[in-house]
């Protein structure tokens, strides 16, 4: 396969308008370096953003094009049940996460989620989630970077390495330079310019295949059939286009998958972390559960668009592979102007899931590997400069790690297993600890550890073939559950044979242990009723629901 | 932040915080200001590029004049943006005072 069959005509202009988003993702990096003074500054941009800026970088941390050519193929292969990722593979986590955990988090200032671990365990667990998460992290910009590069390369017929380098070059100087505002700034913009690209795709499509009406015909008639139109209807069986039940879909992907991923995963959760105040950092995942709700609409439909537009769609290699719906969609329907945006689009996609894996990772890196264990007691300034160097040293490891992804056919299932493997065990762990004040020191860490084992052993019996499961989607689905409960059990007959710890010490880090204070840094305008973290957070579940009724 | 401090038992944490005192976060520029010009200037430049669209290229997108749309939507966000922040510019995040406790 030489990629030339998707050759995009980009002229001069299209060029022009990339050429211009690589300038300013730069420029603000560049800006954002004089508000740097101290540590915080750097990791946690001062705790000072406001929440409307760390909502949107939260969804945008997310929005990595993975997840959009991922859901987009996703769209074309399984139909309307792409939405389960959204609507309850997200948007319940997300609240869930600014209403509960929040508090804990943002309440105890830890600077990230490992060092929760230290305080509310020990620090082999903190050290065990430290290495796994800034491994995970590594690998994640890996995957991103190469999924960057072939398309690049499939696109605009650049060389891999080109397309690698230029990627990598302008992640590294605006998080080396202006730290997670840099990471976050771009963010917010980035998730405007993803939304651009990809809004007129959507329009012409539509256009193109007679509506929202002409579209659902079309499906009929396609080979999803009358399946690629319903969420729920027929996950009374396996025997759906997702060959998930329905068991599966909520307690698998909308409970231990999707908790494991929102709640624990430090490279969403530090957006929260950088906002202004207690009240900000809990609206942070929920305003972010708002674009969450529609974005379906501009990567799902845009994959059933491709289904029934694009002949021969589904093929197992070549250019007409799931992952290629939203490029596909690119070349035949954008003329020159709107293609620049959307490749651009495109790119700013890349850009801001891999710098939500590098800004992670430095901070991890830094606060909970470096500073804990290797070089304490140093001055704040000695840590920024780790974090720059971390951040170089990611990113070079990242490009090396990259061609890992290679072996795997559908991209969102090579990360889904990752994620199985780290996010699941670490949620249990978390959501015990927080909850179940006698869970000892030393229950958290072999119950991480053995949650992480058995989740790496489902992942690799299923591999060898020694286990069978349907799909690599049903052993994520199966692996996190597998994982969550080991976790249960691991945690129930350690707790009793090990020595609690003290009341005192689990201060404002458990539930019902006191030194939570939800109104202690209220600003003026954070008591009005439409900033109340509760209300707006069941607007959006209603919402959530509200949505399934039409593709039931 | 002082009615944390206390909690936070942890040195490296604790030391963290206190290092805040420093900040320079109030320094930070508005980023609305950034996507307001980009997208005015996104466009700008499309929507000219939609006004001079040829056939062929309308044609290519199913007789939507997209380029024009697109560039008509993006400099609306745009100057949105600009608007708010001249409207309801951000008040400096880090002082004390500015807290209502």
């Amino acid at each position: 396969m030489d990629g030339a069959g998707l050759r995009l005509n980009m002229n001069v202009l299209d060029y022009g308008i990339l050429a211009l988003y690589f300038v300013t993702v730069l420029g603000v990096g560049f800006a954002a370096r004089r508000a740097i003074r101290t540590s915080v500054d750097f990791f946690l941009s001062g705790r000072s953003l406001p929440a409307w800026v760390t909502g949107l970088a939260f969804v945008s941390a997310n929005l990595g094009a993975l997840e959009i050519i991922g859901m987009a193929a996703n769209g074309a292969q399984y139909g309307i049940m792409t939405v389960h990722y959204y609507w309850i593979g997200a948007v319940p986590a997300m609240i869930f996460l600014g209403i509960v955990m929040m508090p804990f988090y943002y309440g105890s200032r830890v600077r990230s989620v490992p060092e929760y671990l230290r305080l509310r365990f020990n620090r082999p667990t903190h050290l065990l989630n430290a290495i796994s998460f800034a491994v995970a992290q590594v690998l994640i910009a890996g995957v991103n970077l190469y999924a960057l590069a072939l398309i690049m390369q499939a696109l605009l017929g650049w060389p891999l390495w080109l397309a690698i380098v230029i990627g990598a070059a302008i992640v590294l100087a605006y998080i080396t330079v202006g730290g997670l505002t840099g990471a976050i700034y771009n963010e917010v913009l980035q998730f405007f310019v993803i939304i651009a690209g990809l809004v007129p795709i959507t329009v012409i499509g539509l256009v193109k295949v007679g509506g929202w009406a002409g579209l659902m015909d079309s499906v009929r008639d396609s080979k999803l059939g009358e399946a690629g139109l319903h969420a729920w209807e027929g996950t009374g069986s396996t025997a759906n286009p997702l060959g998930a039940h329905w068991l599966g879909i909520v307690f698998g992907l909308g409970f231990v998958l999707s908790f494991g991923y929102w709640t624990t995963n430090f490279a969403e959760v530090q957006r929260a972390l950088s906002a202004k105040n207690m009240s900000a950092a809990r609206r942070t995942p929920i305003i972010a559960a708002y674009p969450k709700l529609v974005i379906p609409v501009v990567t799902v439909v845009p994959g059933l668009i491709a289904l029934v537009t694009v002949k021969g769609l589904g093929a197992e290699s070549g250019d007409l592979v799931y992952n290629n719906a939203i490029p596909l969609l690119m070349r035949d329907l954008l003329p020159n102007g709107v293609l620049g945006i959307a490749v651009t689009g495109l790119v700013a996609s890349f850009m801001a899931g891999m710098a939500a894996n590098v800004s992670g990772f430095n901070t991890v890196f830094t606060y909970d590997i470096w500073q804990a264990y290797v070089r304490k007691e140093r001055s704040d300034d000695y840590y920024i400069r780790i974090g720059r160097i971390a951040t170089v040293a990611g990113v070079v490891v990242g490009i090396g790690t990259a061609f890992i992804a290679a072996g795997f056919s559908n991209i969102m299932n090579y990360i889904q297993a990752l994620f199985s493997l780290f996010n699941a065990p670490l949620f249990a762990t978390f959501i015990i600890g927080m909850f179940w004040r006698r869970m000892s020191a030393l229950a958290g860490f072999w119950s991480l550890l053995a949650g992480t084992l058995a989740a790496l052993a489902t992942y690799l019996l299923y591999k060898a073939g020694v286990v069978h499961f349907n799909s690599d989607l049903e052993e994520s689905f199966w692996g996190a559950g597998i994982a969550f409960v080991t976790v249960a059990v691991v945690a129930a007959v350690v707790t009793p044979l090990t020595r609690p710890k003290r009341a005192e010490e689990l201060q404002g880090l458990v539930y019902g242990m006191g030194g939570i204070d939800l109104k202690g840094d209220v600003l003026a305008g954070d008591q009005v009723w439409w900033r109340s973290p509760v209300l707006l957070g069941a607007i959006a579940l209603v919402l959530a629901v509200l949505f399934y009724i039409p593709v039931f | 932040m002082d009615q944390h401090s206390e909690r936070a038992n942890d040195p490296q944490v604790v030391e963290t915080e206190n290092e805040r005192k420093r900040s320079a976060a109030a320094r930070l520029f508005d980023i609305r200001r950034v996507i307001g010009g980009l997208f005015v200037v996104y466009g700008v430049i499309v929507g000219l590029v939609g006004l001079f669209d040829s056939a062929a290229e309308i044609d290519k997108a199913q007789g939507v004049r997209i380029n024009l749309w697109a560039g008509l939507a993006m400099l609306a966000f745009g100057l949105f943006m600009l608007a708010w922040q001249w409207l309801r510019p951000v008040v400096p995040p880090t002082t004390e005072e500015a807290r209502e406790v």
